[in-house]
C-alpha cells in the first residue's frame, strides 16, 4: 500500500472518529494538513454536537407529520353530542365567527360514524379507525386542545413546522440540528421521509430558512437510490471515489489558504459528509438484519401499509444511528369529500406502522430518549361540506381546535391535555397553541425555546416567534 | 422590607388595595391561603420579584403579533411564568386578575347603575379615546372602522356596523370588548376593558347609542405618519463626497464607499488579479466563464481602457440577456407548468421568456420594460411584442383541480398578481394587508384592494405571436390542414353531435347543481379551456378559428364525461384524438403567447373581509397607497396609469428597489439587505446616499440597465480583491463597509452553464422553447399520480444553458433545486447560497457532470497524452481561468498517477469511466484524466465567483 492510499484510509477513519463527537479542529487541521501546507481551518463544524440548555428528556424526535389536516372528530376527540345535530345546521350564534375555508356557517352537522372506546389502563378514548395507535394509549399524551390561526394548508403547515405563516423561516428539524448538532457521523441530522402525495408545503416544510443550509432536511427516497446521486458514477469504485475526494479536499484547502473564505471549510465538510452518506445510507434500507416478526409488526411488505411501514422502520433505524430529527410526511388528509372512506384509507396505511413504531422503540429501550409526535396542521369542522350528510360528505378546515399527540421522550403517557366543547367548535380548557407544542418539544430536548435564537436581519428569531409556553401538564 | 415596597408600589400604580383583594379572593375559596405568605413570597421562597414580573408581564405583554390573539394576553403571560413555581404563578395570577378587575374606573358595577343614563362625553368618550382611538381614530382606521365620529362609528367598518343602537347584545363592539369572538378580541393587545367599562358601553348602546352633535373631524389618513420613512421620501441625487484617496476613485460609487471607509478608518482592498477580474466580470455579466483566449488577451492588454473594452464587449454579448433574465424570471415566478396537482404544461410560457431576453439584450429602458409588462395590451397601438410582455401576469400558479371554484381561484390569482407587482416594483410586501390592517404597516387593507382593483380588471388571453420564419409555411399549409381536419371531424360525427353538447353546457351553466355530471363537464370546460364558457356562449360565427378549433378539441377529448362507455367505444374518439394530434404535429404552426386583456364588462372590486374570496365588504376604486405620490389617472386606462405611476420620476421606490437588486448580484448583498422589504420595518440601507445616487443616476440616464451595470462594474469597489483580511473579518464580518469584494457561489443555472462551457459541450443558442436535459429515473415519478412525463431532449438540446431547462414546478430539475433555484411560487428577490452534501453528491456523481468531465479531459489533453504539465495547465485555464500553482500541480500529478495505476489494474472500470472515444489515449489514461477534470469541476473555486 503506497503512502497516499494509507493516508486516505487513515483520513477516512479519522474523520469517522472525529465526527462522532464534536469535531476537534486541531485534529482536523492536522488531518487536512497531511497533504498540503499547514494553515488552520476556521473552527466550528456546524454539525458538531452542542450541549443543551438543561438536562434533556429526549435526544431524538420522530415527527409523524399528517399533512392536510386529519379529522380529530373521527379519530381522537369523540363528540357524541353531534348525533343530536346530525343533518341540521347549528344556530348562527354558535357559528357566526368561525373561520371557515370553504363551507358556510350554516352547513349541516356531520356526526362521526366512528365508534370510540377507552383503551389501556388510562382509558384514553380513540376511534375504531386507529386500533394500533390506541393500543399504545398508556404511552400517549393526547392533546385535544390544539389550536392555530392558519386555516389554509400551506400557511398552516408553515406555522406548524417553522412557527410562522410566512415562508422562509427555519423549520423545527433545522432548529434542533442547529441547537444540538448531529449525533450521527455519516447521516444528516435532519432527514425527511415521505409517503402518499406531496404535501402542500413541499420542501418549505423542511427548509433551513435563514440558517446555514447544513441544517436543511435531506429527503430520503424509499425506492431507487435513497438519496439522489448517491451512487458513484459507472467505473468509480469506493477507492477511486475516495482518491477523488482527497484530491478535491487538498485543492480546496489550498484555496482556503489563498482566500481565507470560511465557506470553503464548509464545502470540505459537506464533501466528507457526502462520502460518508454514500457508505451509510444504502445500509439503512437493507432490512435483512430485521426479523420477520419486526417486519410484520410494522407491516413491511404488506398492502396498504408497506410504504409507510418502511418509513417508520427507517425512522427507528435512523434514530438508532443518531439522526436527530426524522420527519415522516404523509399526505394528504385533506378530506373535503368522502371523509369516512378516505380517512379509513389513510388510517389503514398509517395506523399499524405508527403503533408498531411506538412498540418497537419501547421494547428496544429507545422510547425514553425518542420523542414521537403525531400532528397535522389543523383540524376539521364538525359540519360537513356537502349538502348531503352521507358517505359523500367531508369536513372543512378547522383551526380553532384539533388533536395531536406525543409519546416517549419524557412526556406523560396515558394522559389527555385540554378539552373542547361538546360540539367540537372550540376549546373549553387548557388551549395549546402550535407555539406551545413547539416550545414543549424543544423543552423535552433540553432547549429553552426563548434562548434558542438566531440573529437575522437585525432581529433575534426563534422557532416560537414571540410566543409559546412549555405545557407542563404534558411532561412526565 | 422589599415585599412591603412592592405592595406599596403596586398600590401606588393602581390605586387599589392589593392585600385586601388577595384577601377577598382567598375568602371566596379560589386559593388556599397557605399558598401565600403576606410578605409577597410564595412558601417556596421565590422572591417577590417573580410575582412582580408576572404582574408586569400580565399587564404589558402584548399578545401575538397578529390581532387574532388566541387568548387574552393576561392568561397567556401568566402561563409564561417560570416552570416549577406554580404557587408563585398562582398568586401572581390572582393579584393580576384582582388588579385588572379593580383598575381604572374605580367603582364596582352595581344594579342601581344599570338604569342610570350614561353620559357620552364624560363616560363613554374617555373609554373609546383611551382604548380604541389608537387604531380606530383620526390617524388610523383599522378594518375601516373609525370611532371618533358619530357618523363613522355608526356606519361601522369593512364588515358592517359594529354598534346597533338599542341592542348591545348584538353589537359586535360589545362582543369583541367583552369576550372573544373566534379568537378575535379587542383591544388585540394589552389590557382588556374592565367589566365597568364594558358595562358602560353596553348601557350606552342599549340607551340608543346617542352621539352628541360635533363638528366632523378632519379626514386624516394613515399615510402621513409613514411619509418620513426613508424609502418613501423622494429620491434626491446626492453629490458624491470628496475623499482623501482620490487615486482609488474610478467613479462616483467609489466616493460614497470610500468616504464611509475613511470615516471608519478602514482601507479598501487592492484590485483583484487580472485573471480573477476577467472571470468575475464575465460570470457576473454573461453568466459564463471566459475562454482561455479571452483571459490571456485581457491579462496581456496593458492599455488603460482594457477593462472598459472588456466590459463593453460583455454587455454586448447576447449571453448578457440570458444571465440577467434569470433574475427577472425569479421575480416573475416563471415556470413552464401550472403547479398544483396535475401540474400541466404551459406550452408557450417560454415565449414571454424570449421577450425578456430580447428586451434585456436590446437594453429596452426599464420604464418601457415595466410599462409593457404591466399594461402592454392597452398601450396605444400596442404591438404583438408589447402584448407578449403582459405574459408577466400569467406566470403565477394555476389550479385546474376539479372542484376549485373558478371565482375563488381568480381571486387568488389576482392576489398573487397584486403581491408580485408590490414586491417586484415597490419592494413592499403589500400582501400583509390582504386580510386586515396592521397598525404599523404603511398600507391599509383598503389600499391593498385599491391596488388589487387594477388586476381584478384583467382577463387571460392567448395571442398569435409568431416568430420570424414561422408565418409563411404556416399560412401556406393552412388551407390543406383545415380541409383535412374538417374531413376528419365530419366523418367522426363531431359536427353532428357538438351543437347539442354545447346547448347542454349552457343549460348546466345556467342551472348549477341540477345535473351533477353536466356540472363536472362544465367545470372541465372552464378549467382546461381558457374562457371555455365564454366561447360556448358565443354564436359559432363569432368565434375565432382558434377558439373554434380549441373547442372542438376539448369536445372530442372530454365528451366521455357525459356519455355511456358503450357509445364512447362506438364513436372511437380516442383514435380520432390521436389522428388530430398527429395531423397538427405534421403541419407547420406558429408560436402563441400567454397574455392578458381587459375584462369586458369591467369587474367591480370590493374589500375582501379577512382576505376571504367570498366575503366582500365596501366597494373600492383602483388607486395607489397614500404614502406614495398620487396617481395621475387623467383620462387614461387605469392599468396603464398604474404602469406610468410605477416608473414616474416621483415614485421613490421603483428605481431604488431596482438598482438595489442589481447591486445585490454584484456584491452578494444589497445596499438594502432585504431586497424584498423596503417597508417601515426594513433594516435600511448601509449606504443611503449611494443608493439614492444610483437610483437618481439610473432615472436620469433614461432607465438604461446596461448603463447601470457598467457603472457598477467600472467602480474600484467592484474591482477589489475578495480575499478576506483578518483584521477586517473581526471588524466587519458581513462586509457591510465594502472594504473588499465577496466570493459568491454561482447561481444554480450558471453552475450547469460553466460545466458545459468549459467542457465545450454547451449549445450556445439563445432563446427558444424549454428543453428537458436527462435527469435520474424516478424524479418525475414523485409528481402527482404519474402526471409528469420527462422525455429527455435529444441532440444539442441536452446541452442548453440552465435557464432553458423545462421548469416543472412539482418536480423541478434536481440539480437546479439542489443549488437553490427558488421554487417560483412567488416573486423571489434573493437566492440562498447553501452548501450541502447533496450538492457534493450532485457534482461528484450526476451523469451530466461526469459527461462534462469526460469532455473537458478530451478537450485539454492532447492526443497521445504527452506532457502532463502542459495538459494540466490547459485544464486549469479552461476550468478556472488561471494557471496551476506548483503545489496544485504536484498534488494532481500524484492523483493522476494513482488513478492511472488503479485503472490500469481495473481495465473494466476504466472503460466505464473514460469518454466513449479518446483517440490516442489508453483506457486508463483517459479514465485518469477524466478523474482530474472531475476534480476541477468539483472545486469550490469552480462554482464560485471570486
Amino acid at each position: 500500500m503506497d503512502l497516499p492510499q494509507l493516508l486516505a484510509i487513515r483520513a477516512r477513519r479519522d474523520f469517522l472518529r472525529l465526527c462522532a463527537g464534536g469535531l476537534d479542529m486541531a485534529a482536523l487541521a492536522h488531518l487536512l494538513g497531511a497533504s498540503s501546507a499547514a494553515a488552520d481551518l476556521p473552527a466550528g463544524n456546524p454539525l458538531a454536537q452542542r450541549p443543551p440548555h438543561f438536562a434533556p428528556r429526549a435526544k431524538n424526535v420522530i415527527f409523524l407529520f399528517m399533512a392536510g389536516a386529519p379529522s380529530q372528530i373521527d379519530l381522537y376527540d369523540p363528540k357524541p353530542a353531534l348525533r343530536r345535530w346530525h343533518g341540521r345546521s347549528l344556530p348562527e350564534s354558535m357559528t357566526r365567527d368561525l373561520q371557515l375555508a370553504f363551507v358556510k356557517p350554516g352547513a349541516k352537522v356531520l356526526a362521526s360514524p366512528r365508534e370510540f372506546r377507552p383503551h389501556g389502563r388510562s382509558g384514553l378514548q380513540f376511534s375504531d379507525y386507529i386500533p394500533h395507535i390506541a393500543s399504545c394509549a398508556d404511552d400517549i399524551c393526547l392533546v385535544r386542545s390544539m389550536h392555530t390561526e392558519a386555516f389554509n394548508h400551506h400557511p398552516g403547515q408553515s406555522l406548524l413546522m417553522s412557527g410562522s405563516v410566512q415562508l422562509g423561516r427555519p423549520t423545527i428539524g433545522a432548529w434542533l440540528s442547529y441547537g444540538l448538532g448531529s449525533e450521527s457521523e455519516d447521516l444528516p441530522a435532519f432527514v425527511v421521509l415521505s409517503s402518499g402525495r406531496g404535501s402542500s408545503g413541499g420542501s418549505s416544510n423542511w427548509s433551513n430558512g435563514f440558517l446555514d443550509s447544513t441544517y436543511q432536511g435531506v429527503v430520503f427516497r424509499s425506492t431507487g437510490e435513497p438519496i439522489l446521486y448517491l451512487k458513484n458514477p459507472p467505473g468509480v469504485s469506493e477507492r477511486t471515489q475516495r482518491a477523488r475526494l482527497d484530491a478535491i479536499r487538498g485543492l480546496n484547502r489550498e484555496r482556503y489558504s489563498a482566500t481565507g473564505d470560511a465557506e470553503i471549510a464548509s464545502r470540505i465538510q459537506s464533501y466528507e459528509l457526502a462520502f460518508r452518506m454514500q457508505a451509510a445510507a444504502p445500509g439503512l434500507l437493507d432490512f435483512s438484519d430485521e426479523s420477520q416478526a419486526t417486519l410484520d409488526l410494522y407491516g413491511v411488505g404488506k398492502e396498504p401499509t408497506h410504504p409507510y411501514a418502511t418509513n417508520c422502520l427507517l425512522a427507528r433505524r435512523m434514530v438508532e444511528k443518531g439522526v436527530r430529527f426524522v420527519m415522516l410526511a404523509h399526505a394528504s388528509w385533506d378530506d373535503h369529500q368522502e371523509i369516512d372512506r378516505k380517512l379509513g384509507r389513510n388510517c389503514a396505511i398509517t395506523d399499524q406502522p405508527a403503533g408498531a413504531l411506538l412498540r418497537d422503540l419501547k421494547r428496544r429501550g429507545l422510547l425514553d430518549s425518542t420523542l414521537v409526535v403525531w400532528a397535522g396542521e389543523f383540524g376539521r369542522t364538525p359540519m360537513g361540506q356537502l349538502e348531503r350528510v352521507d358517505e359523500a360528505a367531508g369536513r372543512d378546515h378547522h383551526a380553532s381546535c384539533f388533536s395531536a399527540w406525543v409519546a416517549g421522550g419524557g412526556v406523560r403517557g396515558g394522559h389527555v391535555v385540554g378539552r373542547t366543547d361538546e360540539l367540537g367548535l372550540g376549546i373549553e380548557k387548557d388551549p395549546v397553541h402550535i407555539h406551545d407544542l413547539q416550545a414543549t418539544i424543544l423543552h423535552c430536548l433540553g432547549l429553552d425555546h426563548e434562548r434558542l435564537t438566531y440573529r437575522h436581519l437585525g432581529r433575534d428569531f426563534r422557532l416560537t416567534d414571540v410566543a409559546g409556553e412549555v405545557v407542563d401538564s404534558m411532561l412526565a | 422590607m422589599a415585599a412591603q415596597r412592592w405592595f406599596t408600589s403596586l398600590e401606588r400604580c393602581y390605586r387599589v388595595n392589593v392585600r385586601s383583594v388577595i384577601g377577598q379572593q382567598m375568602s371566596l375559596g379560589s386559593v388556599d391561603p397557605s399558598d401565600v405568605e403576606l410578605d409577597g413570597t410564595s412558601r417556596h421562597g421565590r422572591p417577590a420579584m417573580t410575582l412582580w414580573r408576572a404582574l408586569v408581564l400580565a399587564l404589558v405583554k402584548p399578545a401575538r403579533h397578529c390581532h387574532f390573539s388566541r387568548l387574552t394576553g393576561r392568561r397567556e403571560s401568566l402561563r409564561r411564568m417560570s416552570v416549577g413555581d406554580k404557587h408563585g404563578v398562582r398568586l401572581a395570577r390572582i393579584v393580576a386578575l384582582a388588579v385588572l378587575a379593580a383598575a381604572p374606573g374605580a367603582s364596582a358595577p352595581g344594579d342601581l347603575e344599570s338604569v342610570a343614563a350614561v353620559d357620552f362625553e364624560s363616560q363613554v368618550a374617555p373609554v373609546l379615546e383611551s382604548r380604541c382611538y389608537a387604531c380606530h381614530g383620526s390617524t388610523q382606521q383599522m378594518s375601516g372602522l373609525r370611532l371618533d365620529s358619530g357618523e363613522a362609528a355608526l356606519k361601522g367598518g369593512h364588515s358592517g356596523p359594529v354598534i346597533l343602537p338599542g341592542n348591545s347584545e348584538g353589537s359586535r363592539l360589545i362582543q369583541l370588548v367583552s369576550g372573544q369572538v373566534n379568537g378575535l378580541a379587542m383591544p388585540p393587545a394589552g389590557e382588556r376593558l374592565s367589566p365597568t367599562e364594558v358595562g358602560l358601553l353596553r348601557r350606552w348602546i342599549d340607551q340608543g347609542a346617542r352621539w352628541p352633535e360635533q363638528p366632523e373631524p378632519s379626514a386624516v389618513r394613515a399615510g402621513p405618519r409613514h411619509q418620513g420613512h426613508w424609502a418613501f421620501r423622494p429620491v434626491r441625487r446626492p453629490s458624491p463626497p470628496a475623499v482623501r484617496g482620490e487615486a482609488w476613485v474610478a467613479n462616483a460609487i467609489d466616493r460614497f464607499v470610500f468616504a464611509r471607509l475613511e470615516r471608519e478608518g478602514v482601507e479598501p482592498s487592492p484590485r483583484a488579479a487580472s485573471e480573477t477580474l476577467v472571470r468575475r466580470v464575465s460570470l457576473d455579466v454573461t453568466g459564463l466563464p471566459p475562454s482561455p483566449a479571452q483571459v490571456e488577451a485581457f491579462v496581456a492588454d496593458e492599455s488603460p481602457d482594457a477593462y472598459e473594452r472588456l466590459v463593453d464587449g460583455l454587455l454586448e454579448s447576447p449571453h448578457y440577456g440570458e444571465r440577467w433574465a434569470v433574475q427577472w424570471l425569479d421575480l416573475a415566478r416563471y415556470a413552464d407548468t401550472d403547479g398544483y396537482e396535475k401540474d400541466s404544461e404551459r406550452p408557450y410560457a417560454w415565449r414571454w421568456r424570449e421577450w425578456v431576453i430580447d428586451a434585456l439584450n436590446d437594453d429596452k429602458p426599464f420604464d418601457q420594460f415595466t410599462m409593457e409588462q404591466i399594461a402592454g395590451d392597452v398601450l396605444p397601438g400596442a404591438t404583438v411584442e408589447q402584448v407578449v410582455a403582459t405574459g408577466f401576469h400569467r406566470n403565477g400558479l394555476k389550479n385546474r383541480e376539479g372542484g376549485v371554484k373558478i371565482e375563488q381561484f381568480r381571486f387568488e390569482e389576482t392576489v398573487d398578481r397584486t403581491n408580485t407587482v408590490g414586491t417586484v416594483w415597490l419592494g413592499l410586501t403589500v400582501g400583509c394587508a390582504q386580510c386586515h390592517d396592521h397598525k404599523y404597516d404603511p398600507i391599509s387593507q383598503q389600499e391593498y384592494y385599491r391596488l388589487f382593483a387594477f388586476f381584478n380588471a384583467l382577463d387571460e388571453a392567448e395571442i398569435e405571436a409568431s416568430l420570424p420564419g414561422e408565418s409563411g409555411p404556416y399560412l401556406r399549409a393552412l388551407p390543406d390542414y383545415r380541409e383535412r381536419r374538417r374531413r376528419l371531424l365530419e366523418s367522426n360525427r363531431v359536427y353532428e353531435l357538438q351543437p347539442a353538447w354545447e346547448a347542454r353546457m349552457i343549460e348546466a351553466a345556467d342551472n348549477p347543481g341540477k345535473w351533477t355530471d353536466w356540472d363536472h363537464a362544465l367545470d372541465a370546460l372552464q378549467k382546461y379551456l381558457d374562457n371555455g364558457e365564454g366561447i360556448v356562449r358565443k354564436p359559432p360565427e363569432d368565434r375565432s378559428d382558434r377558439e373554434r378549433a380549441k373547442l372542438e378539441d376539448h369536445f372530442v377529448k372530454n365528451y366521455h364525461r357525459v356519455i355511456t362507455k358503450q357509445f364512447r367505444e362506438e364513436l372511437g374518439w380516442d383514435a380520432l384524438r390521436e389522428r388530430l394530434l398527429r395531423l397538427r404535429a405534421q403541419t407547420p404552426d406558429i408560436t402563441y403567447a400567454r397574455a392578458v386583456t381587459e375584462a369586458d364588462p369591467p369587474r367591480a372590486t370590493h374589500i375582501h373581509l379577512r382576505g376571504a374570496w367570498n366575503r366582500t365588504g365596501l366597494a373600492v376604486e383602483p388607486g395607489t397607497p397614500a404614502v406614495l405620490p398620487p396617481l395621475d389617472a387623467s383620462g387614461e386606462h387605469s392599468r396603464l396609469a398604474l404602469a406610468r405611476w410605477l416608473v414616474s420620476p416621483q415614485n421613490p421606490l421603483t428605481a431604488r428597489v431596482t438598482v438595489n437588486r442589481i447591486w445585490q448580484e454584484y456584491f452578494g448583498r444589497g445596499i438594502v439587505p432585504a431586497a424584498d422589504d423596503f417597508g417601515t420595518r426594513s433594516a435600511g440601507p448601509s449606504h443611503p446616499d449611494l443608493l439614492d445616487w444610483l437610483a437618481a443616476d439610473f432615472v436620469a440616464g433614461g432607465w438604461r440597465l446596461k448603463r447601470l451595470h457598467k457603472t457598477i462594474v467600472m467602480s474600484s469597489a467592484y474591482r477589489q480583491s475578495s480575499r478576506t483580511r483578518p483584521a477586517l473579518a473581526e471588524r466587519d464580518p458581513d462586509n457591510l463597509l465594502l472594504a473588499r469584494q465577496s466570493r459568491l457561489r454561482l447561481p444554480a443555472e450558471m453552475i450547469r452553464d460553466a460545466a458545459l462551457q468549459v467542457s465545450g459541450l454547451l449549445d450556445p443558442t439563445v432563446g427558444g422553447p424549454s428543453v428537458r436535459p436527462p435527469q435520474p429515473d424516478g424524479v418525475a415519478d414523485l409528481a402527482y399520480a404519474g402526471s409528469v412525463d420527462w422525455d429527455p431532449s435529444q441532440g444539442r438540446d441536452r446541452y442548453r444553458r440552465g435557464l432553458y431547462t423545462f421548469l416543472q414546478r412539482t418536480v423541478p430539475y434536481p440539480q437546479l433545486a439542489n443549488f437553490d433555484m427558488p421554487d417560483r411560487t412567488a416573486a423571489s428577490c434573493m437566492r440562498e447560497r447553501s452548501n450541502t452534501p447533496l450538492q457534493a453528491l450532485n457534482l461528484l456523481n450526476d451523469q451530466s457532470f461526469v459527461e462534462a468531465a469526460q469532455a473537458l479531459a478530451l478537450r485539454a489533453v492532447p492526443e497521445g497524452g504527452s506532457g502532463f504539465e502542459r495538459a494540466l495547465e490547459r485544464l486549469f485555464r479552461l476550468a478556472l481561468s488561471r494557471r496551476p500553482r506548483p503545489g496544485e500541480l504536484a498534488a494532481l500529478l500524484e492523483y493522476y498517477r494513482r488513478q492511472e495505476a488503479i485503472f490500469e489494474a481495473e481495465q473494466e472500470t476504466a472503460e466505464r469511466f473514460m469518454p466513449l472515444d479518446a483517440p490516442g489515449l489508453t483506457a486508463s489514461q483517459a479514465a485518469a484524466w477524466t478523474g482530474v477534470a472531475s476534480v476541477l469541476l468539483n472545486l469550490d473555486e469552480f462554482i464560485t465567483r471570486e
